[in-house]
C-alpha cells in the first residue's frame, strides 16, 4: 500500500498498459507535448515518443474515429477527450461506429478502444465542460461505461477496459484528480462486470458512483452518527449494470437512494430507480429516492455551482424523506 | 406470359393507387421500361416492367386503390430467354372490388380503419371514451372521413346515451378506497403474517404502513384482521378450488390401547395425546402421496416433504393453522414436543414466518368440540385439509360379531385439480390403515423416496 | 488513345456488368418486397468502384458508403453472400442484421457501407493509422459522395490524413446530387478537387463514366499511397442513373438531363470501345451476359434457400461473445 493521487494512479496505469503492450498507443488534444489538460499524461510524451503520445488537432470526429479505425486494424488505441462536453463533436463516430459497428458485420468488426474523458462539475467550469453525460452513454448498446472512483480503480480498470474486445468509454471526474488514496501494489485488473460495495449497513442502500463517492461515504458516516447503517454501493459500471449487487443491497436494506451527478431526468438514477422498482418491488420499505443536479446547465458561480450539485445535506434530507429517522 | 404488379417501393407501402398509364395493350415494352405512374402515400412515382413483351389486358382502371403485389397488366410474350425461375412473391390477393380513388386526403392517418374508413387516433380515443360506435357513423370529413366533430355530435353506444364530460380517474389510491398507504414490503410482510393492514397504525409519511409497523406475527385476540384474513383466505378457497370431500370410519381400538400402555410407561414429560396418532398418521400417508400435498402456485407443485398444518383455535376467538415441519419424520414424543410448543406460540403470537408460509397439508380436528365429523375449507395454496371429529363409541362389526369400539371419523377435502378421489380415498385408507399399527407409527416414516436421498 | 488489352478490356466489362445485373435484379426483387429497407443503387456509376477496386490488392480494405453493392462485389465478396444479406439470412456477408447499407466482409477486407454520410472517412483514416503503426504496405481505400463533402468528418479526416501522411485513397464520387440537392445548391466551391488539394494531397478529377481513365488514375494514386507518398485523392466524375433510392419521385432533375448521361453509360461506352478495336463480337458479348445472367440467377437461388437468423440470437454481436454476447 502507498498513498498516491487519482492522476498519478491513472498515469500509471497508462504508462503500464504502453510499456506492456506495443498495440497501446493515447491520442488526444494536447495529450504530449503539453502534457496532458490535466496532466494526467504528463512524462508520457518523453517516454514514449510522439508516434505512442499523440497530440491531435482539435478534430473530435476525426481523431475518435482514426481510434475505431485503428481498433479495426488491429491496435489498441486510448483516445483521450479533453471533457465530456466535447465529446458529443465524436457522438457520431462513438454511437453510430464505435458500439455498432459489431452488431451490423454480424460479429466480424470489433472495435478495441477505450476512449477517456473527464466528466463533472466542481471546478466552476460552468456550461460547457462540466457536465455529467456517462448516464447518457450507457443508453447505447455495444458500450461499455466505466467510471473509476477510488484510486484503485484509477489505476487497474484500464487493464480490464483494454482488454475488453468492445469499445470502453472511461470517466474520470476531475474533482477526484487531486484525491489522495491508498493504492494496493499488484491489485490486478479489476473485474468491470461487478459493482463494490464501499461500506456495509442494514438501514438503507446509497447507490452512487464515480465523483459523487466521497460524498456518499461522507454522508453515511453522518448518518451513522445518527444511528442510522447505510450501505455505499459503488457501481463502477454504468452498462452493463450490476443488477445482482443493486437488487441485493435493497433486498437487504429495504430503503434505497440513488446519488447521480448527471441530471434526474431520464438519467442513469431514473434506470437503477426503475430497476429496484422491478426486481425488488416487494422488498421496498420506501419509495426510492434521488439526489441528482439541479436541472440547470453548470453554473460558474461557486455558490451556485455548489447548489446546483448533490451534497451531504441533500443526501441526509432524502434518507429523512424515506421515513428513517435514527 | 407475364404480369406487371404494384410494386413495393418501400415497407411502410401496402398499396398505391394507378394514377396514370404510359402504355397500352399491343404497346411492346423491355426490362427497364416506365410503364406506369402510381401515386404512393409520399408521391407519385413512374414504375417500370421487369420482363420484355407485349403489353396486354389493362387489369385494373386508372384511379383505382389496391394493395402491392396486385396485378395490373399482363405482358404477353415474355421471353423466357435469359429469365430464371424467378423467385415469386407469394399469391397475391385479386384485384379489390374497385375502389373509388378518392379516398382520404394524403396524410391522413391509415393504421386504423372501420367500415373500410381510415381514422385517427383521436377520433378513436374520443369514440372510445364517448362509447361511441364507429360502425353505425357517418363521417363528414373528406371522402367520408369520421371526423373528432362527428363524433362529438354522435349518441353514446353505451348506457345513458349522453356524452359525458371527460373524467380523470384519481391516479393515487387513497384511504377513501378503503386501501391503506403501505410500503410494498410493509404489505407483503402483512400477508405472510396473515396481519390485517387496516388494523396498523403506520408511522412512515402520511401515515403509510412501513415494514417495522407490522406485528411480528398475528394478534393474539380476535379482533378485525384476524377474521378479515380468515375471510380473504377461505374465500379464496372457495371460489379458486374446486373441493371434493371423502370420509371413513376409523377404528380406535388397537391405537388407543396401545397408547395407554406406551403412557404409563413413560415419564410425564414424553406423554402423547391421541390427537398426536392421528397427526403421524395423516403426515405419514401424506408423504406417500404427494398428488394431496404440496401447493398450487401456477400449477401443482407437489411436495416430498411434509410439513403438516395444524388448526389451533386461539382462545380468544379465531384461528391459525401453523406447521411442524417434517412431521413424517419424527417419533410421537418429538411431534408431540412439537405441538405443544406450536400452540403455545401460536396462542401467544410467536409463530414463526416459515411455521405461516410452509405447509403442505393441513389436520383439523374438532374432537374436543363434541362433533362427530369436519368438512375442512383448503387453505390455499395447499391441496388438501384432513379433518377428525370427536373419538366416540360405536358399535361395530368385529369379526362378525358386534362390538363396541372407539372410533373417529376422519374427512378429506381435497383439490380435485391435483387429484381425483380415487387418490384421495387411498390417501384416508392409509391414514386408517397406519392406525392400526401404532408401533410402527412411533417410528420416523421411511421417506416415499427410499434412499435416494440421503 | 492506345488499345486495350483485349482480355482486360473484356474483364472490366464483365465486372462492371455483373454489378449492373445484380442490381437490375435487386431493384425488381425490391418491388416483390423480398429486399426491404432502404436500397440505394450504383447503376451508371459502375465505372468508378470498378476502376478503382482493380487497383486494390486482395489484402487492401475498402472503407464504403450504403451505395456499396458494388464495391462488396469487386473486392471479392461473393455475390450470393451480398444477396442473401438483402435477404436478411444468416447466410449473408453480415449475418442479415446489415443489410442493404451494411455489407461487410472481412475476408475480403470490406470495412462496410456506412450510412452515415461523411462516417466512413474517420474509420479509413484509422485503418490508415494502424497500417502505419504496424509498418504495413497496406492502401485503405475510402469511397464517398460528394455530399459528404458539407461534413466536417470530411475536413477533419482531410487534415488528419495528411497530417500524419497516411495510406488512405479517398474516392469521391461526384454523382452531382446528395440525394436531392443538387452539388451547385450545397456547395460554394463545388470544384472539389481543389478542395481536397488545400490540405496538401495530390487530388484530381477523372471522367469517371470512362472505367479506363478511372483505372489509369487509380493506377497512379494507388501506387503512390502505397509507396509512402501520404494520401491521394480522386474526384470521380460520374452520375446516377436510377433514383437516389426505391422511394423517390426525382423532382429535382430533369429527365432530358438523366437522356444525356445514360449517352455516357460506362458499360456502353467500354462495349464500343473493345467492339471497335476488335476485342469484343456478339458473340463475346452474349457469353458475357450469359455468364453474369448465370452468377445473378445462383445468387438469387442461394438467397431464396438462406435461413433466417434464430430470433434466439437476436442479442448477439451486441457485445463480443466471449466476454459479453448478450444484451447488456
Amino acid at each position: 500500500m502507498s498513498t498516491t493521487t487519482y492522476r498519478e494512479a491513472m498515469r500509471d496505469a497508462l504508462a503500464a498498459a504502453l510499456r506492456d503492450d506495443d498495440r497501446v498507443f493515447l491520442m488526444g488534444e494536447d495529450v504530449g507535448a503539453y502534457g496532458g489538460c490535466f496532466g494526467v499524461s504528463l512524462g508520457l510524451f518523453e517516454e514514449f515518443g510522439p508516434e505512442r503520445i499523440r497530440d491531435t488537432p482539435l478534430s473530435e470526429a476525426a481523431f475518435v474515429g482514426a481510434g475505431i479505425g485503428a481498433a479495426l486494424g488491429g491496435m489498441r488505441p486510448i483516445v483521450e477527450i479533453m471533457t465530456v462536453n466535447f465529446s458529443l463533436l465524436a457522438l457520431d463516430q462513438i454511437m453510430n461506429n464505435a458500439a455498432t459497428l459489431l452488431h451490423m458485420s454480424g460479429g466480424q468488426c470489433n472495435v478495441p478502444i477505450v476512449i477517456r474523458m473527464t466528466t463533472g462539475a466542481g471546478r466552476q467550469l460552468a456550461a460547457q465542460h462540466s457536465h455529467s453525460l456517462e448516464g447518457w452513454y450507457a443508453h447505447i448498446p455495444g458500450l461499455r461505461i466505466v467510471t473509476p472512483a477510488t484510486v484503485d480503480d484509477a489505476r487497474w480498470m484500464l487493464q480490464t477496459a483494454l482488454d475488453d474486445p468492445d469499445p470502453v468509454l472511461l470517466f474520470e471526474h476531475g474533482a477526484l484528480y487531486g484525491a489522495e488514496g491508498e493504492l494496493t501494489d499488484d491489485l490486478g485488473p479489476v473485474d468491470l462486470d461487478r459493482a463494490a460495495v464501499r461500506r456495509s449497513g442494514t438501514d438503507v442502500s446509497l447507490i452512487t458512483y464515480g465523483g459523487t463517492l466521497p460524498t456518499v461515504l461522507a454522508a453515511a458516516e453522518e448518518l451513522a452518527g445518527r444511528g442510522i447503517d447505510a450501505e455505499v454501493v459503488d457501481l463502477r459500471t454504468l452498462r452493463p449494470l450490476d443488477d445482482e449487487a443493486i437488487l441485493g443491497s435493497v433486498a437487504r436494506t429495504h430503503r434505497a437512494v440513488v446519488v447521480d451527478e448527471g441530471w434526474r431526468s431520464g438519467s442513469i438514477s431514473a434506470e437503477i430507480s426503475a430497476r429496484i422498482t422491478e426486481g425488488v418491488f416487494y422488498e421496498l420499505d420506501a419509495p426510492v429516492g434521488r439526489v441528482c443536479s439541479a436541472e440547470v446547465p453548470m453554473p460558474y458561480a461557486r455558490h451556485l455551482e455548489i447548489a446546483a450539485l448533490p451534497s451531504v445535506d441533500g443526501i441526509l434530507q432524502a434518507v429523512e424523506e424515506l421515513g428513517l429517522r435514527g | 406470359m407475364g404480369e406487371f404488379c404494384m410494386p413495393s417501393l418501400g415497407a411502410d407501402m401496402d398499396e398505391g393507387t394507378l394514377l396514370e398509364w404510359l402504355v397500352a395493350p399491343g404497346d411492346p415494352v423491355r426490362r427497364g421500361d416506365i410503364v406506369a405512374v402510381i401515386d404512393t402515400e409520399k408521391s407519385d412515382i413512374e414504375v417500370e416492367v421487369f420482363e420484355d413483351g407485349v403489353i396486354g389486358e389493362l387489369l385494373v382502371e386508372v384511379g383505382t386503390t389496391v394493395p402491392v403485389g396486385t396485378p395490373l397488366a399482363r405482358i404477353e410474350g415474355a421471353t423466357d430467354a435469359g429469365r430464371r425461375s424467378a423467385p415469386t412473391s407469394p399469391p397475391v390477393p385479386a384485384p379489390q372490388p374497385v375502389a373509388p380513388a378518392e379516398g382520404p386526403p394524403r396524410g391522413v392517418a391509415t393504421t386504423a380503419r372501420t367500415a373500410g374508413r381510415v381514422l385517427s387516433p383521436i377520433v378513436r380515443h374520443l369514440a372510445d371514451e364517448r362509447h361511441v360506435d364507429l360502425h353505425h357513423l357517418a363521417g363528414t370529413g373528406p371522402g367520408g372521413v369520421i371526423t373528432r366533430r362527428d363524433v362529438e355530435g354522435a349518441p353514446r353506444s353505451g348506457p345513458g346515451g349522453v356524452a359525458a364530460p371527460l373524467e380523470h380517474r384519481p391516479t393515487r389510491a387513497t384511504p377513501a378506497d378503503g386501501r391503506t398507504r403501505s410500503s410494498p414490503y410493509a404489505r407483503r410482510l402483512a400477508a405472510e403474517r396473515e396481519v390485517s393492514l387496516t388494523a396498523v397504525v403506520g408511522s412512515g409519511p402520511g401515515g403509510a404502513v412501513l415494514a417495522a409497523d407490522v406485528p411480528a406475527a398475528a394478534p393474539v385476540d380476535r379482533d378485525a384482521g384476524m377474521r378479515d384474513a380468515i375471510a380473504r383466505a377461505m374465500a379464496r378457497s372457495k371460489r379458486d378450488i374446486p373441493h371434493y370431500y371423502l370420509q371413513t370410519t376409523v377404528d380406535l381400538g388397537v391405537a388407543l390401547d396401545w397408547l395407554r400402555t406406551r403412557n404409563e410407561a413413560c415419564p410425564v414429560v414424553e406423554r402423547v395425546l391421541p390427537a398426536v396418532l392421528l397427526l403421524k398418521a395423516t403426515a405419514s400417508a401424506a408423504a406417500e402421496h404427494p398428488a394431496l400435498n404440496g401447493w398450487w402456485e401456477d400449477g401443482h407443485r407437489p411436495s416430498s416433504d411434509v410439513h403438516l398444518g395444524v388448526a389451533i383455535a386461539l382462545r380468544g376467538g379465531g384461528l391459525v393453522a401453523p406447521g411442524i415441519d417434517g412431521a413424517d419424520q419424527m417419533s410421537l414424543t418429538e411431534l408431540m414436543t412439537a405441538l405443544r410448543d406450536l400452540t403455545g406460540r401460536a396462542r401467544a403470537g410467536r409463530v414463526r414466518q416459515r411455521e405461516w408460509t410452509g405447509p403442505t397439508i393441513t389436520v383439523t380436528n374438532l374432537g374436543d368440540l363434541g362433533v362427530d365429523a369436519v368438512w375442512g375449507v383448503i387453505r390455499p395454496p395447499q391441496l388438501a385439509m384432513v379433518g377428525f371429529g370427536a373419538v366416540h363409541d360405536e358399535v361395530l362389526a368385529v369379526d362378525g360379531a358386534p362390538a363396541v369400539r372407539p372410533v373417529v371419523v376422519a374427512s378429506l377435502a381435497a383439490d380435485h385439480r391435483t387429484s381425483d378421489g380415487i387418490e384421495g380415498a387411498a390417501l384416508l385408507s392409509r391414514i386408517a390403515a397406519l392406525l392400526q399399527d401404532p408401533d410402527a407409527l412411533d417410528r420416523p416414516h421411511p421417506h416415499p423416496t427410499g434412499g435416494a436421498t440421503p | 488513345m492506345s488499345p486495350l488489352d483485349p482480355a482486360h478490356g473484356r474483364h472490366l466489362l464483365e465486372q462492371m456488368l455483373r454489378v449492373r445485373r445484380m442490381e437490375e435484379r435487386c431493384a425488381e426483387l425490391y418491388t416483390q418486397s423480398k429486399i426491404r429497407g432502404f436500397l440505394h443503387l450504383y447503376v451508371g456509376e459502375e465505372a468508378a468502384a470498378t476502376g478503382v477496386i482493380e487497383q486494390l490488392e486482395p489484402e487492401d480494405a475498402v472503407v464504403a458508403t450504403y451505395r456499396e453493392h458494388g464495391h462488396a462485389l469487386l473486392k471479392g465478396t461473393p455475390m450470393t453472400a451480398i444477396l442473401a444479406e438483402m435477404y436478411g439470412v444468416a447466410e449473408g456477408c453480415s449475418g442479415g442484421r446489415g443489410g442493404s447499407m451494411h455489407l461487410f466482409d472481412m475476408d475480403h477486407g470490406v470495412y462496410g457501407g456506412n450510412a452515415i454520410v461523411g462516417g466512413g472517412l474517420p474509420v479509413a483514416v484509422g485503418l490508415a493509422l494502424a497500417d502505419q503503426l504496424a509498418g504495413r504496405p497496406r492502401v485503405t481505400a475510402c469511397f464517398f459522395g460528394e455530399g459528404a463533402v458539407a461534413e466536417g468528418e470530411f475536413h477533419e479526416s482531410m487534415n488528419l490524413a495528411a497530417l500524419w501522411d497516411l495510406p488512405v485513397l479517398f474516392c469521391c464520387e461526384n454523382n452531382l446530387y446528395a440525394m436531392g440537392t443538387a452539388l451547385a445548391r450545397s456547395e460554394s466551391e463545388t470544384d472539389i478537387a481543389a478542395k481536397a488539394a488545400a490540405y496538401e494531397m495530390p487530388a484530381w478529377p477523372v471522367d469517371a463514366m470512362d472505367v479506363v481513365a478511372v483505372e489509369r488514375a487509380a493506377a497512379r494514386a494507388v501506387t503512390a499511397v502505397r509507396n509512402g507518398g501520404g494520401p491521394h485523392f480522386l474526384e470521380l466524375r460520374t452520375y446516377r442513373f436510377r433514383a437516389h433510392s426505391m422511394f423517390d419521385p426525382e423532382r429535382y432533375r430533369d429527365k432530358a438531363e438523366v437522356r444525356t448521361w445514360r449517352e455516357r453509360d460506362p458499360i456502353d461506352l467500354l462495349e464500343r470501345r473493345l467492339r471497335d478495336e476488335g476485342s469484343l463480337d456478339d458473340a463475346g458479348m452474349a457469353g458475357i451476359e450469359e455468364r453474369v445472367a448465370s452468377e445473378v440467377d445462383a445468387a438469387v437461388a442461394f438467397a431464396e434457400a438462406g435461413t433466417p437468423e434464430p430470433v434466439e440470437t437476436l442479442g448477439r454481436h451486441v457485445t463480443s461473445e466471449p466476454t459479453g454476447g448478450g444484451v447488456r
